[in-house]
């Protein structure tokens, strides 16, 4: 017989053991804080912020300004580095129920689907006062049918053409602002065309004349009013002569060479922009900053800013307050705040993002500042002139992001693997399709 | 496991003159103990296992029945087969089993060979052996994130050094991302950098396991190297070599974040502009987690599963068939 006394201790240590595996999963199921701000006993208020990529609110003092101004206040400002990823895992909060900022940035490109499909889940913001200074089409686009405001503008994306002075002079170009601006004044078509002359007038064969042709393209699709959807959300862009036009037009500039086919944001456009590869990018507002950082003081001086044959709006963003969170209200007078006319200037000052507000455009500050680094080009005059020019509507759809980055491929396609543009097309109509189904 | 800890005392106790109910009643629980007690042991993983595998095996299983929205989650329509009927019919599924076949091909088997190779070197009395079993095992402890970003770098088309590299020697650039071998080539490269020294540390373990009177005894034969690393040590490590190869296509199945972030952005996630290196686990991640659609990434998921177990069955059937013959010749 073996010994009694060891018995007990088995069973125990047999039972202690099944206990604690259903303590650990026990343990999982009782998640549900979520990382919310919150509030202390002594009436001090924590306020959590979702953001992605530069939003400027971290880049600059705004923030710390605000919690000096509030003292009770505290802000905690979480910045995702892509807004792929940032959005993702948005919507995987949404869907869990869990883990939502008090503060959540949303993109253009996915205004449509949060105002589809979530809007009972973010703060309405039509009575909150002071903040009719924006631009009508701004608050539209995160307008639900029943006339509730999810969101707060931050900045827009109004068009230009950078371009290379140097460049454009050995290719017997002219150089000046103005006369630069005059060459393409009548369409993108004469963008093209000036790039023809580029390539064939170049004296240094390396160089190309533009960093990408979805640059051009995305220009083109956000200088009109319906892009991809029509505002009932069916899909149009197969039918859509804007769009048509605009990848014809793409896909011809992608075919002849004159591209230095990179990928904007990506691993290779950064050094073409140290290296001096392209003598011309599409930029909008907010891509002056990434161009400055990125090509380096070694060519200050050189880069300059010309107005574009079209006003176009590419990119913006907003803010929006969580409904559940229990800073709501302190949630929605600092988003009022950041947003408001003083300090949006101020960022278009500090990091060149354009203010969405109509009163802020507006203003001496906004209208009369220039960019050293740009050869002192009066931004503000340029992008002012360009806001104005910007359809009064512009119809946003559910996966405008998505078909947006899925035509760039498509390009890319044209450019970089050599595909036909039919080809081409037909392929990037059967990933949207996909994507979207 | 409980006998072995019962002391001496303990079996030295007087037994008694018969079995009381009470005597009886503590020997059935402590049968009852002696089988139930390992599976309590035991126990704490199966709970969890099925919590955190089985379960959601099961569940994605269900989820791939339908569709399903990553957003809205709790909203669910029946779709039966569907998902699967349509993976069957989608190019591009059928793109990234191919992809994710040759790739996985590009990487493990030169990845093993040079392992071996590294391991057969290690295991000579080298001066500083340990300094070299340390770097191999350094890319291993590197994370998928920062090697990926390095190498998309390295091989990047108009500044990366390894066209610099080709230009010294003559060539022309190469488009590593765009163009579909080089890609591959690119992304294989990866791999193979993090998991060789990894493997080439498990053949070591291994190798140094044999005796070394066989090596003695084949060098009295007269043996060359050749002939008993041939001979002597690959027999001799056999069992190894099969679980590293296990292991690696696991791992090539399921091959994922280097192609993610070796394209990056857009590119990653669909494994370049033509999907040139899309494997199956970027098609799964760009189904969920770009389009959203739940239910087809779920698909997905299971059709991997299955994949792996069929690979399995089949290696098993093989094996079975080889091992079979040579033993009936002995015979």
């Amino acid at each position: 017989m073996r010994s009694a006394r060891v018995l007990p201790r088995t069973r125990v240590v047999g039972i202690v053991s099944a206990v604690v595996s259903l303590a650990l999963l026990a343990g999982c199921g009782g998640s549900d804080t979520g990382t919310g701000g919150g509030r202390s006993e002594d009436g001090k208020v924590t306020i959590t912020m979702g953001l992605f990529g530069v939003m400027g609110y971290k880049e600059t003092d705004l923030l710390d300004r605000y919690m000096e101004e509030h003292p009770d206040v505290t802000i905690e400002a979480e910045v995702a580095g892509d807004e792929e990823t940032y959005y993702t895992s948005l919507q995987t909060h949404l869907a869990a129920g869990s883990g939502l900022k008090d503060i959540q940035g949303i993109e253009i490109g996915r205004v449509r689907e949060i105002v589809d499909t979530q809007a009972d889940r973010f703060a309405d913001l039509s009575d909150v006062p002071g903040t009719d200074h924006f631009l009508p089409w701004k608050q539209n686009q995160i307008t639900t049918e029943d006339g509730a405001v999810l969101g707060l503008g931050t900045d827009m994306g109004p068009m230009a053409v950078c371009y290379r002075r140097d460049m454009f002079e050995q290719a017997g170009l002219p150089t000046d602002r103005e006369e630069v601006g005059a060459l393409w004044a009548d369409g993108w078509e004469q963008y093209v065309d000036v790039g023809e002359r580029f390539m064939a007038d170049s004296q240094d064969p390396e160089l190309s004349y533009m960093d990408t042709s979805s640059g051009l393209f995305n220009a083109m699709i956000y200088g009109s009013s319906e892009q991809f959807y029509n505002a009932d959300g069916d899909l149009i862009y197969q039918d859509n002569p804007a769009v048509h036009d605009a990848w014809e037009l793409a896909s011809q500039a992608a075919s002849s060479g004159m591209t230095a086919a990179l990928r904007q944001f990506q691993t290779g456009w950064d050094p073409g922009l140290a290296n001096s590869t392209f003598a011309t990018t599409v930029c909008p507002a907010w891509m002056l900053a990434h161009i400055q950082e990125k090509a380096g003081p070694e060519n200050a001086g050189k880069w300059d800013v010309a107005p574009a044959p079209q006003g176009a709006n590419w990119g913006g963003s907003f803010l929006a307050v969580n409904q559940d969170s229990p800073v709501r209200q302190e949630a929605i007078d600092l988003i009022a705040w950041l947003t408001a006319p003083e300090q949006q200037a101020y960022l278009f000052q500090e990091l060149g993002f354009f203010p969405s507000s109509q009163e802020a455009i507006e203003s001496p500050e906004v209208q009369n500042v220039t960019s050293e680094y740009f050869n002192d080009a009066p931004i503000g005059r340029i992008f002012g002139a360009a806001a104005q020019e910007i359809p009064d509507e512009q119809v946003l759809g559910r996966k405008d992001g998505t078909i947006k980055n899925l035509f760039a491929q498509g390009l890319q396609r044209i450019e970089s693997q050599g595909q036909s543009p039919d080809d081409a097309w037909d392929a990037t109509d059967e990933d949207i399709q996909h994507a979207v189904g | 496991m409980a006998a072995s800890t019962s002391t001496p005392a303990a079996d030295l106790r007087p037994s008694g003159p018969g079995p009381t109910s009470g005597q009886r009643r503590r020997t059935l629980l402590h049968r009852f103990d002696i089988r139930a007690a390992p599976y309590g042991f035991i126990a704490p993983f199966f709970v969890v296992f099925a919590a955190f595998s089985f379960y959601p095996l099961l569940y994605t299983f269900w989820v791939s029945l339908h569709q399903v929205e990553l957003s809205t989650l709790d909203v669910m329509s029946w779709k039966g087969l569907g998902n699967y009927t349509d993976l069957w019919q989608d190019d591009r599924f059928w793109n990234a089993l191919r992809n994710t076949f040759t790739i996985g091909v590009i990487s493990t088997v030169p990845q093993l060979l040079m392992a071996l190779g590294l391991a057969h070197l290690l295991n000579y009395h080298l001066r500083g052996s340990l300094f070299f079993r340390v770097a191999a095992l350094a890319p291993y402890a590197t994370s998928v994130g920062a090697a990926a970003l390095v190498f998309s770098m390295l091989f990047e088309r108009d500044f990366g050094m390894i066209n610099w590299g080709l230009n010294l020697v003559g060539f022309g650039d190469v488009d590593w991302e765009n163009e579909k071998w080089p890609a591959q080539f690119a992304i294989s490269t990866i791999v193979i950098w993090r998991w060789t020294g990894y493997n080439a540390l498990l053949y070591l373990a291994a190798m140094q396991a044999i005796p070394r009177d066989r090596y003695e005894a084949a060098a009295i034969d007269g043996a060359s190297r050749w002939q008993q690393f041939r001979t002597v040590t690959i027999p001799g490590i056999r069992a190894t070599i099969v679980f590293t190869i296990v292991l690696s296509t696991i791992g090539a199945t399921q091959l994922f974040g280097e192609p993610l972030i070796f394209g990056q952005g857009p590119n990653g996630v669909t494994g370049g502009a033509d999907n040139q290196y899309q494997t199956l686990g970027l098609l799964l991640y760009e189904e969920g987690w770009r389009n959203y659609q739940m239910g087809r990434a779920a698909t997905i998921a299971w059709a991997m599963f299955l994949l792996l177990v069929l690979v399995f069955v089949l290696q098993r059937v093989i094996s079975r068939l080889a091992s079979r013959r040579p033993a009936r010749r002995k015979r």
